[in-house]
């Protein structure tokens, strides 16, 4: 293998790893927020032993979060010293802010959240909790900045030696990609969270354990789940789709597996491309869909791959095309249950519907998958750009770090991500059969108390 | 521009150094001063709710290096790339170590966290001094700005060296002894008690140590890059910096020995601040020397990016920098005072 497919493959685990942690601490980071205000409005103690419980949960996905993300945030150097140098002046600016404006915040009131809850107010504890979830949002704003520059570039500017800076940064930073991208995401991240907290109550449930504490997780999780299960959909989803329709016509037509122009073009639900005959074996599609769920209209006329020179076509075409396909496949599914369990909830009848429990248990790896392959998309969509219409990919790696080199890190991390995986299931496992109730000290023994 | 830049980005590694430094510290004494599990558990302590803010000054000054000198940020990442890979790797380990010690209460467990620590902690400050010793004695770069080191050769600091020499060793050493002693001082602050008084005492030994690697690695370092004193010869007062280095030295002792703990420490912070600040006003304007041509070293004029984006810089920059002092004083202030070592373990 070559040095350019190492870095990538070593980028792409990396950071799909790494993303399997922000995306619950950004969604759970909003629910726990929401947890501490009933608690501050009601003044019942169950809310806040919630919160609390979650707490330990957030902190050990926190963990793995900064661990993993440290590598990331270097990794442009080390992998991708080209593409640095080229355009550092520009995503070295978001990513700085990120760490000056959100990791300070986060890291700083994560501690006064988990370790402060005796010293500090109810009020200033909801406040800790609130900064925290404002640090986390922040921080994948200016993530999603960056990486919504590579997909979209707007508002640099070319230096005289050949590398770019931030020409106007007010437009680098309202890039509409940016603002859409953002809401689609977070609001993935809150799906993910929702899930689990579901998932989790409905195990306590069927469990017959904890149920009371079971019966506010699923209560929570549901109806945070259906709200941000709609919006994943519609209007965000629906949008994301038309605006890659309009500035990267070769990535969409990727995804959707459209391999030659047509008007009326169809929406294939079901079907596997083959990129070398240039078809979708099987297909199982529904005439006049794309034309309108892009144009509005259902005769436009839509860009097919045949359109582009070959070179131009993302490089993994069969992976963009199923990522695509999951995510918009699980983000139905998603809608389905959720409409169910949370009419289920409304007429009282959810907790004693044990079909239903068990749905929700066993979905709640699915909406990771759907994020993962939601990045997947956007991601392999942009090949073969590094930054889309700026740089290619293939200009943007390490020349002089050789290809073994590269193998040996990227095994490197393989294993040391292993283990760390290993050791989230098993703290997490602990954390969940050890339960919400009060019968063991709360995490802030561990504080140091002033003497 | 160029000169504020490179003071915004000395200025945050230094911060990174002062903070996260007593932390290295803390696991670097771990196996030596903590006797008993109780022990053990107050050192974790006194940096558990604040080692992680103390880690952000890296990825922040990392992110600012990035932004403000993208050519720097790009070759020497890819140049060190081994050891840097190895760093992210100890990272991983240290910050798994301390926090997951605290969820698992089972005895070898632990002192399986408790060596990952350790070692994680000391190979860390070796590894940075070794850095910092990389950076001063310069770095083959090539026409193109970029360079690729060996490991090591044959340890001998010449025109193409190795990452590891007798001057880069010399760094590294430097670097475990003086973490190793703030690290003392940031325990006799926190910790009561007993531990408090085997702190203190490790303090002491390891000030000789200090003074000791101290006085070796500044000839050593004229010696590998004599350029380094024009600086102080065109700007005199500069001498200034050594003369506080040595200040701050005779500070931590004394202070050390009249009980004044908080002093010390603050000492031991000046002494970490003005070691690299001596280094910094002696390299400027050049980022990265090459060891073979004077022409072709990174410097400040070559790797800074556009002025538009280091306008703008500057204003967020300035304002969130605010923030980050408010933030840690608020944070420092509410767990201030001594550990407590009672109190369960509890998950
Ligand atoms: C819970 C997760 C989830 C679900 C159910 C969906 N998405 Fe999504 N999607 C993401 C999570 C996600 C993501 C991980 O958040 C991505 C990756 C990059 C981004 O901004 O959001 C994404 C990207 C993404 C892109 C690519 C944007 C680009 O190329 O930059 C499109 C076109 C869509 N989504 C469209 C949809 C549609 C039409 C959906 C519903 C049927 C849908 N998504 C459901
Ligand atoms: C969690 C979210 C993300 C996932 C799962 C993801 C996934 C991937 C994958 C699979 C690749 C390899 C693509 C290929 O080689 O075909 C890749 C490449 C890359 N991504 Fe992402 N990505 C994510 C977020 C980001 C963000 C936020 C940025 C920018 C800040 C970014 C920057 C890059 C770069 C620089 C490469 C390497 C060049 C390339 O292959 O295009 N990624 N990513
Ligand atoms: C190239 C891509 C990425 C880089 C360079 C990166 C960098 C980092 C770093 C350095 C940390 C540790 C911060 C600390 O010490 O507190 C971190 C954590 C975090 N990252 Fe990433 N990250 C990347 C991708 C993403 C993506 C795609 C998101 C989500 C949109 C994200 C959201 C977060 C959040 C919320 C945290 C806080 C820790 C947590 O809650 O788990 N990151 N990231």
């Amino acid at each position: 293998m070559n040095a350019l497919l190492l870095d990538r493959i070593h980028f792409g685990f990396t950071v799909t790893f790494h993303y399997l942690f922000p995306q619950l601490t950004m969604g759970l980071a909003l629910l726990m927020v929401v947890m501490k205000l009933i608690a501050l409005r009601t003044g019942d103690e169950r809310w806040n032993q919630t919160a609390r419980f979650w707490a330990k949960i957030f902190a050990i996905n926190f963990l793995l979060g900064v661990v993993t993300g440290i590598p990331m945030e270097f990794q442009f150097g080390t992998n991708w010293s080209e593409f640095s140098r080229i355009t550092g002046g520009v995503i070295g600016q978001p990513l700085a802010m990120e760490g000056v404006f959100a990791f300070f915040l986060e890291s700083t009131f994560l501690g006064l959240f988990l370790f402060g809850e005796k010293r500090l107010s109810r009020l200033a504890h909801f406040g800790a909790a609130f900064m925290v979830w404002l640090g986390s949002w922040i921080s994948g704003f200016f993530i999603i900045v960056t990486n919504a520059w590579m997909q979209h570039p707007v508002g640099q500017q070319l230096l005289p030696n050949g590398t770019y800076q931030v020409g106007s940064f007010w437009t680098f930073m309202l890039n509409p990609w940016a603002w859409l991208e953002y809401t689609h995401n977070m609001c993935g991240a809150v799906v993910t969270g929702a899930f689990v907290v579901a998932a989790t109550g409905a195990f306590y449930v069927l469990e017959k354990k904890h149920e009371d504490f079971g019966k506010l997780f699923l209560k929570i999780g549901v109806i945070s789940g259906l709200i941000a299960c709609i919006v994943q959909i519609f209007p965000t989803g629906d949008m994301a789709g038309r605006f890659v329709a309009q500035n990267q016509p070769a990535a969409i037509a990727g995804m959707e597996g459209l391999f030659h122009s047509q008007a009326g073009a169809p929406i294939v639900l079901i079907g596997q491309p083959d990129d070398q005959k240039e078809l979708i074996e099987n297909p199982l599609a529904v005439n006049d869909v794309l034309s309108f769920l892009i144009y509005g209209t259902t005769r436009a006329q839509v860009k097919g791959l045949d359109a582009f020179p070959r070179n131009d076509w993302p490089t993994a075409l069969p992976l963009l095309y199923y990522s695509y396909h999951i995510m918009a496949g699980l983000g139905t599914w998603f809608v389905l249950l959720m409409v169910v369990a949370a009419f289920l909830l409304w007429r009282g009848r959810l907790f004693r519907a044990s079909w239903a429990l068990w749905a929700i248990l066993l979905s709640f790896p699915l909406p990771y998958i759907a994020n993962t392959a939601g990045w997947m998309t956007a991601e392999i969509g942009r090949q073969p750009w590094l930054v889309y219409g700026l740089i290619r990919t293939a200009q943007g790696y390490s020349p002089h770090v050789s290809a073994g080199s590269a193998l040996f890190t990227l095994l490197g991390f393989l294993g040391m991500y292993s283990l760390l995986s290993i050791l989230w299931i098993v703290l997490v496992y602990r954390f969940i059969s050890t339960g919400p109730e009060p019968t063991q000290t709360p995490l802030e023994a561990q504080a140091p108390t002033a003497g | 521009m160029g000169f504020i830049w490179f003071w915004i980005v000395a200025v945050m590694i230094a911060a990174y150094v002062v903070l996260d430094g007593f932390d290295l510290g803390v696991g670097i004494l771990f196996p030596v001063l903590a006797c008993s599990e109780i022990e053990r558990r107050t050192m974790i302590r006194s940096i558990g709710p604040v080692w992680d803010g103390n880690e952000v000054w890296l990825l922040a000054g990392g992110g600012t290096l990035f932004f403000a000198f993208p050519l720097l940020y790009a070759s020497s990442f890819s140049g060190f790339y081994l050891p840097l890979m190895i760093v992210l790797w100890l990272l991983i380990g240290r910050g798994a170590s301390i926090e997951l010690r605290m969820h698992i209460d089972h005895e070898v467990w632990r002192s399986l966290y408790d060596g990952v620590f350790f070692v994680s902690s000391a190979l860390l400050a070796i590894f940075f001094g070794a850095a910092l010793a990389n950076v001063i004695r310069g770095v083959p770069l090539a026409a193109d700005e970029t360079f690729f080191l060996p490991l090591w050769t044959n340890w001998r600091v010449g025109p193409n060296p190795g990452i590891l020499d007798w001057y880069t060793v010399i760094g590294g050493v430097v670097a475990l002894v003086a973490l190793a002693t703030h690290g003392a001082l940031w325990l006799t602050l926190k910790a009561p008690g007993k531990l408090e008084d085997c702190a203190r005492r490790a303090a002491t030994w390891m000030w000789v140590a200090l003074l000791v690697v101290t006085c070796i690695s500044l000839p050593a370092t004229v010696a590998v890059r004599p350029s380094l004193l024009n600086n102080y010869r065109a700007y005199p007062a500069l001498f200034l910096v050594p003369a506080l280095v040595i200040a701050s030295l005779v500070g931590i002792l004394s202070f050390t020995r009249q009980r004044k703990p908080l002093a010390a420490f603050l000492s031991s912070c000046l002494y970490l601040v003005f070691m690299l600040v001596g280094a910094a006003a002696g390299l400027y304007p050049i980022l990265l020397p090459s060891s073979t041509d004077p022409a072709r070293d990174i410097t400040v004029a070559n790797a800074l990016t556009g002025p538009h984006s280091l306008y703008v810089g500057l204003i967020w920059w300035s304002f969130g920098l605010v923030l980050a002092l408010i933030y840690f004083a608020v944070s420092y202030r509410l767990f201030r005072g001594k550990v407590s070592p009672e109190g369960s373990y509890g998950h």
